[in-house]
C-alpha cells in the first residue's frame, strides 16, 4: 500500500488494551504496523464482547475492533532471544509504542536510551494510567478511576443517585488517540533533525481535557459544577438549569434552546411545526426569535416554564426519526439519541458510505465495521486488513523480513521466544 | 530548544471547539497560529460561560479561553471583497488552513480548497465539521453535546431504567480535535516526502464512533444492543461510585481480580460480610451486586474519599476521587506532570490554562500567551507579518475590513 500516507514507516506496537488505538490510528493512516503478543496472545484478547458470545482469543469483538490495519508476530520480550529479535526490529522501526506499567521496560533493559542506541531516530510512545512520574505513577486506573480522577464523573448523572461515567470503557481510547497524535507531532520533529523522542502518555492527563470546561469554572468563578441528570448547570446565567434532553415516542432527543445564527432559524421553525399541531402557546408564536437571548427578559418565569412543557408534549408525540428527519428539512438543531441499532440505518451514514465488510475466514462470515472518520484527497484511509490471528505474520516478518530461516524460527519456538 | 512545529503555520478559521482545539494543540508544540474571527459572528464559545467572576463578556468566557491560547488573534470581515482578499494572503502565510464551518460556507466565500489551492498547490486543509462534507445531513448544524447523542454517547450514559444522563460539554469535539491533529501531521509527513498538499475531511460524529467501534461490531455480529448501565462492569464488582466523608464526596472502586477483592477485604478489616459465599466469586458478587454496593459502601461513608482512595491504590486496588473542578487544580499527579499552565489574558489577568496530556521528552509543549481578546493581535499580524502599510491599515479600518 506504497500510496498510504504513512507506508514508509514502521510501528512495533508492544500495546495491551490500554493502548490498542494508537498503532490502530497509525496503521489507518497507512503505518506498517506490527503488533507484537507475548507467546499465546495478548491479554487484551480476553476483553469482551465475543463474536457469537464465544470467548476465545481469535473471537474478541474489542481485539478486533482495535487491532485491524496492523500485521501479528508473537515475541517474547522478556527471554534473551526474544529481546535481541526486538532490538533488531527496532532498527527498521520509526515508532515503538509500549502500555507497560512504569519501570517494566526499564527492568528489561529497554528504556527509550537504550532504543536510541540502536536507532537515534526512534520515537518511543508510552501510554499509562497516569503517567512515567510522579506521586501517583504506580497506581492501578482503571477506566472509572480515571474518569473520577479527570473530574468528568463528578458532573455526570442523576443528582439522587452516585455520578456516572459511560457505560463502554473510554479513558484509555482518550489515552490511544492523545498517543498516536503525539507521536506524529514527534514524527514532524524527528523529520526535520533526525531527532527522535520519548513520549510520555498519562490517561488521566488527557482526560482532564475531555470535559473541556469544567476547570474553567473553578479557574474563574470558584464554581463547581455538578451533575444535573438531563440538564447542564451553568453559572451566570438566568436559568441556571438548563434542560437538554427531552423524551420523546420512542426515546429521546438532544435540544439546547439557544439564540443567534445556531438557535434563531431552528426555534422559529419549531415554534410553527408545533403551531401546526396546535401545541404552540400563544406567547411562543409572537417571540421574536431573531432577537430572542434565552438568558434575557423577553419570558416570565412562567412563560419560560410554560414553553419547556409545550415543547416537551409535542416531543412526545413524534419519534426520534420523525423529529431528526423534520429538523434536517426545517433547520432546527435537534439531535436524537442514537443506540447502536439507530447508528447501522443513519442515512448521512450510509451515504458516506462509513459502513465496510470484511471478510473473517476463521470465523466464518463478514463483520461490519465502521471506517476511519478521515478521508485525504490524495491517499485512501481505510480498513485495509482485519486483526491478526496470533502469530499470523510470524514467518512474514521474521523469514522474509528478519532473514531468519525456517530453523531459526523452530528453535526460537522451542525456547518460547516466539 | 526547538520547538516541534515551529516551521509550520496555520491559517485558522475554526470556531467552536473541535477545530479550536485541533489548533491550539498544535499551537502548543510550536505552530504559528492566525485566528481569524469577526466580530459580526462570533465563535459561538466566546459568548459562553464560566465567566471571570461570573460577569459575562466575550473576552470573559474560559470555554473559549482553554482552547485559543498560544495564537494570534484577529477579526476580519469575510463579507467585505477587501476582507477576503486580506484571507487569501493570510493563507499565502501559511502551510495548512483549519476550517469548521457548516459544509459549503468556504466555497461560498470562495475560499475553497478548489480555490486556494489554485494560489498555493501544496496547501493543506482540513474541515471539521459535523457529519463530513457530504451526505443529506451535512449542513445541519451542531455543537458537541448534539454529536454525543448522535453518535451514540448518551444513549450509554445513566442508569438503564430511567432517562440517559447527559455527558457534560462536548464530548465528541475533543475526539475530533485530536483526529485532527493526527491528520495534519500526516499530511505534513507526506508533503515534505512529495511537496504534495491535499484535502481533509473530518467528520465530528464519525469521530466518535471509532471509540464506539466493539459495541457497533457487537450488534453486527450478535444483534445485540449495547445499553446504559449505570456504573456496572460486566467483568467487575465491586465496580462503581461510593460515597465517603464530606457533602457529595464520592471514590470509585474497581475490582476485578480474586487478588484486588482479597486486597479490598483486607483494606475494609476483614467485615463478616464479606466473608459470606454469596460473595466468594465475581458471578456472586454480580448476582448480589445492589447489597454488596450497599455493604461497600458502610465502609466508605466512614473514611474520606482520598482516604479510599489513598488505602485502596497502596493494597493494589484500582479507586480514584471523584474530583470536582476545584480538586482538579491541587491534583499532586496533574500538577507533577505540569497539566495546568497559567498565563496572563489582556482583559481578565492571571488565568489558568489545560494542558493537552504528553510529555514529549525533546521537544514538550508550551502555553505561553493567552487566548486573545476580539482582535487583539490585528496590528501585529496586519502590519507586520502580512505587510501593509500603515496607511493601509488604518484606511482598511475605517472601510470596516477587521470588524
Amino acid at each position: 500500500m506504497s500510496d498510504c500516507l504513512l507506508a514508509p514507516f514502521r510501528v512495533l506496537d508492544l500495546t495491551d488494551e490500554k493502548g490498542f488505538l494508537c498503532g490502530r490510528v497509525l496503521g489507518d493512516f497507512g503505518a506498517d504496523v506490527i503488533k507484537i503478543e507475548p507467546p499465546g496472545g495478548d491479554p487484551g484478547r480476553a476483553v469482551g464482547p465475543f463474536y457469537h458470545d464465544m470467548s476465545h482469543p481469535e473471537k474478541s469483538l474489542y481485539w478486533i475492533a482495535y487491532n485491524c490495519n496492523k500485521r501479528g508476530i508473537t515475541l517474547d520480550i522478556r527471554v534473551a532471544e526474544g529481546k535481541d529479535i526486538f532490538k533488531k526490529l527496532v532498527k527498521s522501526a520509526d515508532f515503538v509504542i509500549e502500555s507497560f506499567k512504569p519501570g517494566q521496560m526499564a527492568k528489561l533493559g529497554l528504556v527509550y536510551e537504550n532504543l536510541r542506541q540502536i536507532n537515534p531516530g526512534i520515537i518511543m510512545t508510552s501510554i499509562t494510567s497516569f503517567g512515567q512520574a510522579g506521586p501517583w505513577k504506580d497506581y492501578k486506573g482503571s477506566d472509572i478511576a480515571l474518569w473520577a480522577l479527570s473530574s468528568y464523573m463528578y458532573v455526570t448523572g442523576d443528582e439522587d443517585r452516585p455520578p456516572v461515567c459511560p457505560s463502554f470503557p473510554q479513558a484509555f481510547l482518550h489515552a490511544g488517540l492523545e498517543a498516536a497524535s503525539a507521536s506524529l507531532v514527534a514524527l514532524h520533529h524527528r523529520l526535520l533533525t533526525g531527532e527522535g523522542q520519548w513520549v510520555d502518555v498519562s490517561a488521566q492527563d488527557a482526560l482532564a481535557i475531555v470535559n473541556l470546561q469544567n476547570q474553567q469554572y473553578w479557574n474563574l468563578a470558584r464554581f463547581n459544577p455538578k451533575r444535573a441528570g438531563s440538564s447542564q448547570m451553568l453559572s451566570g446565567v438566568r436559568w441556571s438549569r438548563q434542560k437538554r434532553l427531552w423524551r420523546c415516542r420512542d426515546g429521546f432527543v438532544i435540544f439546547i434552546i439557544s439564540s443567534g445564527h445556531m438557535g434563531a432559524p431552528g426555534n422559529k421553525a419549531l415554534t410553527e411545526w408545533m403551531a401546526g399541531e396546535g401545541l404552540a402557546p400563544e406567547f411562543m408564536q409572537k417571540i421574536n426569535w431573531e432577537t430572542f437571548d434565552p438568558q434575557g427578559q423577553e419570558l416570565t418565569d412562567e412563560q419560560y416554564r410554560g414553553m419547556m412543557v409545550a415543547i416537551s408534549g409535542f416531543f412526545e408525540r413524534h419519534t426520534k426519526a420523525e423529529l431528526y428527519a423534520g429538523a434536517v428539512q426545517k433547520r432546527i438543531v435537534l439531535y436524537p439519541c442514537n443506540t447502536t441499532e439507530d447508528l447501522m440505518h443513519d442515512a448521512q451514514l450510509q451515504a458516506r458510505n462509513f459502513w465496510t465488510d470484511m471478510l473473517h475466514t476463521q470465523l466464518g462470515g463478514t463483520l461490519t465495521y465502521p471506517r476511519p472518520c478521515v478521508a485525504f484527497s490524495e491517499a485512501p484511509c481505510d480498513i485495509r486488513r482485519r486483526a491478526p490471528l496470533i502469530g499470523e505474520h510470524n514467518e512474514e516478518v521474521y523469514v522474509g523480513e528478519l532473514g531468519l530461516s525456517k530453523e531459526d524460527l523452530g528453535r526460537l519456538r522451542e525456547k518460547r521466544a516466539i | 530548544m526547538r520547538k516541534a512545529l515551529e516551521d509550520i503555520k496555520i491559517a485558522d478559521f475554526t470556531w467552536y471547539v473541535a477545530g479550536p482545539f485541533c489548533t491550539r494543540y498544535l499551537a502548543d508544540y510550536g505552530a504559528q497560529i492566525i485566528k481569524v474571527e469577526s466580530s459580526k459572528v462570533l465563535d459561538g464559545v466566546r459568548p459562553y460561560p464560566p465567566y471571570k467572576d461570573d460577569i459575562p463578556g466575550v473576552n470573559r468566557g474560559g470555554y473559549f479561553h482553554n482552547y485559543n491560547s498560544n495564537k494570534l488573534g484577529v477579526t476580519l470581515n469575510l463579507r467585505h471583497p477587501k476582507g477576503l482578499e486580506i484571507a487569501r494572503k493570510i493563507i499565502m502565510w501559511s502551510d495548512v488552513v483549519a476550517e469548521s464551518f457548516s459544509p459549503g460556507i468556504m466555497n461560498s466565500l470562495g475560499l475553497g480548497y478548489d480555490d486556494i489551492k489554485q494560489m498555493k498547490p501544496e496547501i493543506i486543509m482540513i474541515s471539521l465539521s459535523s457529519k463530513g462534507q457530504t451526505g443529506p445531513q451535512a449542513r445541519l448544524p451542531a455543537v458537541g453535546l448534539h454529536l454525543a447523542a448522535l453518535s451514540g454517547f448518551i444513549n450509554l450514559t445513566g442508569w438503564p431504567e430511567r432517562d440517559p444522563s447527559l455527558l457534560y460539554g462536548a464530548y465528541t469535539d475533543s475526539i475530533a480535535g485530536r483526529y485532527g491533529v493526527a491528520a495534519v501531521m500526516v499530511a505534513l509527513a507526506q508533503r515534505q516526502r512529495t511537496g504534495k498538499g491535499q484535502y481533509i475531511d473530518l467528520s465530528q460524529s464519525e469521530a466518535g464512533l471509532q471509540f464506539l467501534i466493539p459495541p457497533l461490531l457487537d450488534y453486527a455480529a450478535n444483534g445485540r444492543v449495547l445499553n446504559r448501565d449505570g456504573n456496572r462492569h460486566p467483568a467487575a464488582a465491586p465496580h462503581g461510585a461510593y460515597r465517603c466523608q464530606g457533602e457529595d464526596c464520592w471514590c470509585a472502586i474497581a475490582v476485578f481480580t480474586e487478588e484486588e477483592w482479597m486486597a479490598l477485604r483486607r483494606v475494609m478489616g476483614h467485615p463478616s460480610w464479606a466473608g459470606y459465599p454469596r460473595f466468594a466469586t465475581l458471578a456472586g458478587r454480580k448476582r448480589n451486586e445492589d447489597e454488596l454496593n450497599r455493604l461497600v459502601e458502610q465502609w466508605t461513608a466512614n473514611h474520606t474519599a482520598e482516604e479510599v482512595m489513598r488505602l485502596l491504590q497502596e493494597a493494589g486496588v484500582s479507586a480514584g476521587v471523584l474530583e470536582k473542578a476545584e480538586d482538579l487544580h491541587r491534583d499532586p499527579q496533574l500538577a507533577a506532570r505540569h497539566h495546568f499552565w497559567t498565563v496572563k489574558h489582556e482583559e481578565i489577568g492571571d488565568s489558568t490554562y489545560d494542558g493537552m496530556g504528553s510529555i514529549l521528552s525533546q521537544t514538550p509543549a508550551e502555553l505561553n500567551k493567552a487566548a486573545p481578546v476580539l482582535g487583539q493581535d490585528n496590528l501585529q499580524v496586519y502590519t507586520q507579518i502580512l505587510g501593509l502599510s500603515e496607511a493601509e491599515f488604518i484606511d482598511l479600518i475605517q472601510q470596516g475590513v477587521f470588524e
